[in-house]
């Protein structure tokens, strides 16, 4: 099944800028700037982003790489949840250096899911404050099922055109199966 | 953590001079008080929380989905300011069943709002339990239809054990779902009736809202602004030069001996002092019965407005019955978040030993996909194939029903423990009774007889032994004719003080089965009645 623009677009609509969020204005510092210096930029986080899509998402999905790549680039414009993200990626591809040797991106598909393993993302609770595995759970992990099973090709996917979270209309519920 | 609510001191948080009206409490009780009595009558509503920024909703939605908040963070909820105690028999979640903020806890509500049965206003007399109301269905009938108007009720004209109307609701019922087809070929066949649910969400654009688009998270929050929330008509008010007050936290209320003179409030800014000529307390349940006792004085050892003896006392809510199961076969559920179909059949069977209740059908049994997909140790095709077997043919039938007040039921303070500005917290000390839970499994059979006709694997049931609150707080200021027996009188007045009115479900002298929300606005619009009869000398 194929993620299209419109899955992107759908599952942006749905939830927009990130669960924890003020406006900007808020965090920016007294240099406008409000990203921490050495933080990952926005191509890295949506390519570690798409990396890591390619093992939580299922083997018969194309299309992630637009679909990641724009959804991400949405909620990296909106502060906490922006700086929350990139200090996950930054910690996730501080791992993969070390114990793999290159950033995840970079890493080959079953190292990375390894290494997704070895963080202890698979089992952590997702906490946007907890430690390194809750962190990459909530920011990277969850954040990619959250924009996959809340629009509608995630949602055809397990049998709900409307999943919850997407503005699907009104008449799906009505319908019987197909 | 404040989400996009408004911050501590970018506003005016200072009293208002001249004000006829002083409203305690912005959830849809007060703002209906404050929207019908504007333009005539100068109002300022003081509430104790934040004005939530409708842009955040999206973000609050993503809370309530994502595992990593509970309900209560969803809008901001909990922490010293909603400290609470919890010292009955039946330990109660009292942050899950309450928003504190402009809009209140209909910012959370599901939105099923119907009107209470005939029976309901005089259970005394012909169930033999509980007491009477003093005023009836005739008196509310107008003010329920009024009601459905300012809530933007989608409902039909069909559920043939349901009180008279005269005039059909404001917008047609939302369309059954396909799993209600499925039940009521079962109901066919037992001979129970199935009828729609009225409810407070646009099926059609409606005075500016949005009709539903299917977002599916009503409960706790819906993005689209489809759903009926308080905030309508404190924005109405605002419009028509209410003044409303958040993260205004009333402390007190100043009195003499048969007046209240004025709410000490406090705010990010400090302590400020609202006087006026008539208060309505509409804090909901709980904290309206609180301030009362909060407010104990010389004259009012055991509380405000307090000479029966009752404020606090026969607190009691609705409680769940369920029992869901599985079919083999798609039932289409999670596509929305609010129900289409209930049955009303057997409410007015009840009688001393069984009470009132409701059958509602769900659209949302068993998990949603998103959710499931947020919460294994498995990711990839592994993860897919979970949620597709764990999603799909599930199939389940709540029920509402009744709880008598009882004196051992009640909302007192406990002095041990204190909020944010060292008052003693709310103590909810509930106890179910024996009616209750009676109630409960003849409710729960009929949901198995449904289910077994339906063909279903039945694999979980919530039973007397594990029911919980529908988070409706009633009875902690009992309306009635006899100040000894009673905080209000039939208009909504308090005995004791000849300006202070009560708007909430804390009158209910008992609550019937229905969702209580419709009734609250009736008695609003009608209380907002008496309030301008005694501003301008009328007569109510
Ligand atoms: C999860 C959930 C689902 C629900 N579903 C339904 C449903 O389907 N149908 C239905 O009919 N009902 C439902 N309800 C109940 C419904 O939300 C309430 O009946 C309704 O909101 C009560 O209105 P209210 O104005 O009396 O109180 P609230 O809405 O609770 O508002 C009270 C307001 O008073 C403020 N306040 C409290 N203390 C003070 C103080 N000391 N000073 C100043 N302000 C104060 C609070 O901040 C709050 O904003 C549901 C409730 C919950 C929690
Ligand atoms: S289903 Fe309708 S009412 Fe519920 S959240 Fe979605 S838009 Fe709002």
């Amino acid at each position: 099944m194929e993620l299209t623009r419109r899955d992107a677009v759908a599952a942006l609509a749905a939830i927009a800028g990130g669960g924890a969020t003020v406006a900007v204005s808020e965090r920016v510092g007294e240099n406008g700037d409000p990203r921490e210096p050495e933080l990952p930029d926005d191509e890295r986080v949506q390519g570690a982003l798409v990396a890591v899509a390619e093992v939580v998402y299922p083997g018969e999905l194309s299309g992630v790489e637009t679909f990641v790549t724009a959804f991400v680039g949405s909620r990296l414009s909106t502060e906490p949840h922006a700086s929350g993200l990139r200090a996950a990626v930054a910690t996730l591809d501080d791992l993969a250096e070390r114990w793999h040797g290159d950033r995840v991106a970079e890493l080959p598909p079953e190292t990375r899911e390894r290494l997704l393993g070895e963080v202890g993302a698979d089992t952590a609770e997702s906490d946007p404050d907890g430690t390194d595995a809750e962190r990459v759970r909530y920011y990277v992990v969850n954040e990619l099922l959250l924009a996959l099973y809340t629009s509608p090709t995630g949602g055809e996917l397990v049998g709900i055109e409307n999943p919850q979270g997407h503005p699907g209309g009104v008449e799906s519920y009505q319908r019987g199966p197909r | 953590m404040s989400t996009g609510a408004t911050r501590e001191t970018d506003r005016d948080r200072s009293p208002v001079t001249g004000v006829d009206v002083c409203v305690v409490g912005a959830g849809p009780a007060g703002a209906l008080v404050a929207d019908r009595l504007a333009g005539e009558h100068e109002v300022v509503v003081l509430d104790a929380g934040p004005r939530f920024d409708p842009a955040d909703r999206l973000r609050r939605q993503e809370r309530a989905i994502r595992p990593a908040y509970d309900r209560p963070d969803v809008w901001d909820g909990g922490g010293d300011r909603d400290a609470y105690s919890a010292s009955g028999e039946w330990f109660y979640p009292l942050n899950h069943a309450r928003v504190k903020g402009i809009g209140g806890s209909t910012l959370h509500w599901q939105g099923m709002v119907m009107r209470l049965h005939e029976d309901d206003f005089r259970s005394g007399s012909t169930r033999g339990v509980g007491p009477d109301w003093p005023i009836g269905y005739d008196d509310l009938r107008p003010y329920y239809a009024a009601a459905e108007t300012e809530l933007g009720v989608a409902g039909a004209n069909d559920n043939p054990f349901g009180p008279p109307r005269d005039q059909p609701h404001p917008m047609p019922a939302f369309e059954p779902s396909y799993s209600d087809s499925l039940f009521a070929e079962a109901c066919d066949e037992l001979g129970i009736a199935m009828h729609s649910v009225p409810n407070a969400r646009a099926s059609e654009s409606y005075e500016g809202r949005s009709a539903c688009v299917g977002y599916g998270t009503c409960q706790p929050v819906c993005p689209s602004g489809a759903k009926y929330d308080a905030t309508v008509h404190v924005e109405r008010a605002e419009e028509q030069g209410v003044t409303v007050i958040d993260r205004a936290q009333v402390q007190r209320l100043e009195h003499g001996s048969d007046r209240v003179e004025a709410a000490v409030y406090a705010t990010p800014d400090g302590e400020h002092r609202q006087s006026a000529d008539v208060f309505v307390l509409a804090c909901g349940g709980v904290e309206t019965a609180r301030l009362l006792l909060l407010s104990a004085s010389e004259q009012y050892p055991d509380g405000l407005a307090n000479t029966s003896g009752r404020v606090g006392s026969y607190f009691f809510d609705h409680l769940f019955a369920g029992v869901g199961g599985v079919l083999d076969e798609p039932t289409r559920q999670n596509h929305v978040g609010f129900l289409t179909s209930e049955s009303h059949q057997f409410y007015d069977e009840a009688d001393a030993d069984v009470g009132p209740f409701k059958l509602e059908f769900f659209n949302y049994a068993g998990p949603s996909p998103v959710e499931l997909a947020l919460t294994g140790d498995d990711w990839g095709d592994d993860l897919l194939g979970r949620v597709r077997s764990a999603y799909g043919n599930h199939v389940a039938i709540g029920a509402l029903v009744e709880q008598l007040p009882r004196p051992d039921s009640y909302v007192g303070l406990d002095p041990e423990q204190t909020d944010e500005h060292g008052n003693p917290v709310p103590d909810v000390h509930w106890t179910v009774g024996d009616r209750a839970l009676a109630t409960i499994e003849r409710a729960n059979e009929r949901q198995r007889e449904i289910l077994e006709t339906l063909g279903a694997e039945i694999t979980w049931t919530v039973g007397p032994e594990d029911t919980g609150p529908a988070y409706h707080h009633m009875g902690t200021t009992r309306m009635g004719t006899d100040p000894e027996h009673s905080v209000v009188d039939p208009a909504c007045r308090t005995h004791d003080l000849e300006n202070c009115w009560i708007a909430s479900s804390s009158v209910f002298p008992t609550g019937g089965a229905t969702n209580p929300t419709l009734t609250i606005a009736a008695l609003a619009l009608r209380t907002a009645d008496a309030v301008d009869a005694a501003l301008t000398g009328d007569s109510f």
